[in-house]
């Protein structure tokens, strides 16, 4: 103990800076709790209503039977890609410069997997029979379908869930350590039990990083594996312009794409309320702004290999669907998102002055967060206005009880996160002294 | 038992020669099935529910225009794309060919209405509601389905249970014709006929090996079991 007391001597300044957002609360932090608190309240409001009077409460119609509770579902499960990737691949490839962005990542990632998990739930027809997707014996012997891919999708957003929280929880333990010796009050008993009994012993540093490497790789897979699995309820199924194979890779870069944006959001508003200008400096935003540029470049070279091969070969049915995007009704979304998160991040990140400005990079990930918001609901809604037979052709715009349900989603994630940021430090301190 | 129900197989073929489009055939199933009305405001957000529907089409341009009616109801695919994808067997395929809806296992993820390229599967975005006096015409033998459900076509399948019941205490096997769906037995110009299709002389079966022959979306590979035959004038 007393070791570890002379250690952190060395370097109090740290301790002090990153602990500050968890010991010191501005008068705004309540507004801000106040505020998101009354819009999930709203959003709760609206669930209720909807799940008494019953799921028209939506605008779905066939042959529309899906839209943005979907879409927001793949926004959310794309979302938690930030914190996975970010540290994750960063963290097998030992750039170093992740480690002040891991935490703030991988928080995220946590949570969008929680809002994501919600968007299931708004969606079903009898949610109060849930539980029949769950394997449990029953007098009727009856088990969930294996075959269909929406059973993929619960299995592999599970087992994500799981293997993410483990993967937030692993390098928590030394902080939670050293909160458990710094906070006292209410949250001490519960640093208590979260550290596990962490005293920073040799052994115990040993035991963690092998925990680490173990599960990092493993966690990218994982990783991959749950949107490939997200995409694939589209790219199995029978519907034009969704049946295709380019739908796996093209989720999981479009996951990727949206939630660096995420992070660069993330990033730049906590460094400007808790003034980590020390350790989150506009380097990493160049970094960052790379990657999205990356992501960007391969996601339009995904999207344009898909459209090109279904406007040369032309057939009927496809084509309904890339004329109504191109051209048709659903053109102004189409190129709206097509400027959001191609056109404009192309522009500006490709230049290294802009990338070494935050606040720049923060918009670019607001713009590429809007954007694909925008093309997960042209991914569902086009395709389903289209069907083989003309007679059954639909459109579609969301009802006020939908939008509130994601506008209280939406102010549910960032009050979570509010929330985290009092209990948990938000960059990692072990690793930043490291 | 479990031998004679392998030996159907219920299959339908619908004459687009004799459709006249009268849509008898869509008021009898709403009346056989308890399909619930909708109403004004329902059909304009695109959500009246008919397991049957008269699809129209028009042909040619002002003044030379030929009006085209085709029927469609669930086509029970013997490669059903709505049945891998519920993720609680509520879409199941019978040893008889028909594709069952279990409503109670339904808990409404609609993935089966995306996937079915017919457009055939109805949900039910509310309870259902019939105004007065059509709450007593109600069939006791078809459930009333409730609020967050799939529902479509059965092919009459109480009818069917009926026939191959009374067949049985009589000590006879189902002869082509005791089993009528409720749209075949109103249609007035016969354009729809049902049978087994295991029996090569069931007029459906007849009706099936003519050279009009043709599935809908044959293309996809579903398999249907109705057969449409193309109206030649």
């Amino acid at each position: 103990m007393e070791q570890e007391d002379r250690h952190w001597e060395r370097i109090p300044k740290i301790n002090h800076e990153l602990l500050a957002p968890l010991l010191v609360t501005h008068w705004t932090y309540f507004l801000l709790i106040g505020v998101l608190a009354c819009l999930v309240a709203a959003g709760a409001g609206a669930w209720t209503y909807q799940v008494q009077t019953g799921i028209g409460q939506t605008n779905l119609h066939p042959p529309i039977f899906w839209a943005v509770y979907i879409a927001s579902f793949i926004f959310w499960v794309g979302a938690s890609h930030s914190g996975t990737f970010i540290s994750g691949v960063l963290r097998l490839t030992k750039a170093e410069w992740r480690r002040p962005v891991t935490r703030i990542a991988e928080l995220m990632t946590f949570i969008s997997l929680i809002i994501a998990t919600l968007f299931v739930f708004y969606h079903l027809g009898r949610v109060w029979r849930w539980y029949y997707l769950i394997p449990y014996p029953n007098q009727r012997e009856m088990w969930p379908n294996f075959r269909s891919p929406l059973m993929w999708d619960a299995t592999a957003v599970f087992t994500y869930a799981t293997a993410s929280t483990i993967y937030l929880y692993l390098p928590l333990i030394p902080d939670f350590a050293l909160l458990r010796e710094r906070i006292g009050g209410w949250r001490k008993p519960l640093y208590r039990v979260l550290s596990l009994g962490w005293t920073g012993t040799q052994n115990q540093w040993q035991i963690l990083e092998t925990a680490m490497r173990i599960i990092t790789p493993l966690i990218v897979m994982v990783m991959i594996s749950v949107h490939s699995i997200v995409g694939w309820d589209f790219g199995v199924s029978l519907v034009p312009a969704w049946h295709s194979t380019i739908f796996a890779p093209y989720f999981v870069v479009g996951a990727v794409h949206s939630g660096m944006g995420l992070v660069a959001i993330g990033l730049y508003v906590l460094r400007k309320i808790y003034r980590l200008d020390d350790y989150i400096t506009p380097e990493h935003f160049d970094k960052l702004a790379k990657l999205m540029l990356v992501t960007t470049l391969s996601l339009a070279y995904l999207y344009f290999a898909e459209l090109l091969t279904i406007w040369y070969a032309n057939i009927p049915d496809h084509m309904w669907v890339v004329d109504a995007l191109l051209t048709g009704p659903f053109a102004v979304p189409f190129w709206f998102m097509a400027t959001c998160i191609y056109i404009l991040p192309l522009a500006t990140l490709t230049n290294p002055a802009f990338r070494q400005w935050p606040l720049g990079v923060m918009i670019i990930g607001v713009l590429i967060n809007i954007g694909m918001y925008i093309e997960r609901v042209l991914i569902l809604v086009p395709p389903l206005s289209y069907p083989r037979l003309p007679f059954n052709w639909g459109s579609y715009f969301p009802s006020w009880v939908e939008m509130t349900i994601i506008v209280g989603s939406l102010a549910l994630a960032v009050l979570l996160y509010a929330l985290a940021v009092k209990i948990v430090p938000v960059i990692s301190i072990w690793e930043e002294k490291e | 038992m479990s031998e004679e129900k392998k030996t159907h197989k219920w299959e339908m073929v619908i004459d687009l020669d004799r459709c006249t489009g009268c849509e008898a055939c869509v008021v009898a199933c709403h009346a056989e099935n308890n399909v619930r009305i909708s109403g004004e405001d329902e059909a304009a957000q695109g959500r009246a529910i008919n397991w049957i529907r008269i699809e129209r089409y028009w042909e040619g341009e002002y003044p030379d225009v030929r009006t085209r009616f085709m029927p469609v109801l669930c086509q029970h695919c013997d490669d059903a794309p709505c049945e891998p994808v519920c993720p609680v067997y509520a879409s199941y395929h019978t040893p008889e060919g028909l594709n069952a809806q279990v409503y109670n296992r339904c808990i409404g993820v609609r993935y089966c209405g995306n996937n079915c390229p017919y457009t055939a599967r109805q949900f039910n975005w509310f309870d259902p509601h019939w105004d007065e006096p059509l709450a007593e015409q109600l069939n006791p033998d078809v459930t009333v389905r409730q609020n967050g459900i799939m529902e479509k076509c059965t092919f009459c399948v109480q009818r069917i249970r009926q026939g191959k019941e009374r067949a049985e205490k009589e000590g006879r096997p189902v002869r082509d014709g005791d089993i009528t769906p409720a749209c075949v037995q109103t249609c007035p110009t016969s354009a729809l006929v049902f049978g087994d299709r295991r029996d090569p002389d069931s007029r459906v079966s007849k009706l099936a090996r003519q050279d009009r022959a043709f599935h809908l979306l044959e293309s996809v590979g579903t398999h249907p079991a109705v057969t449409y035959l193309k109206r030649l004038t």
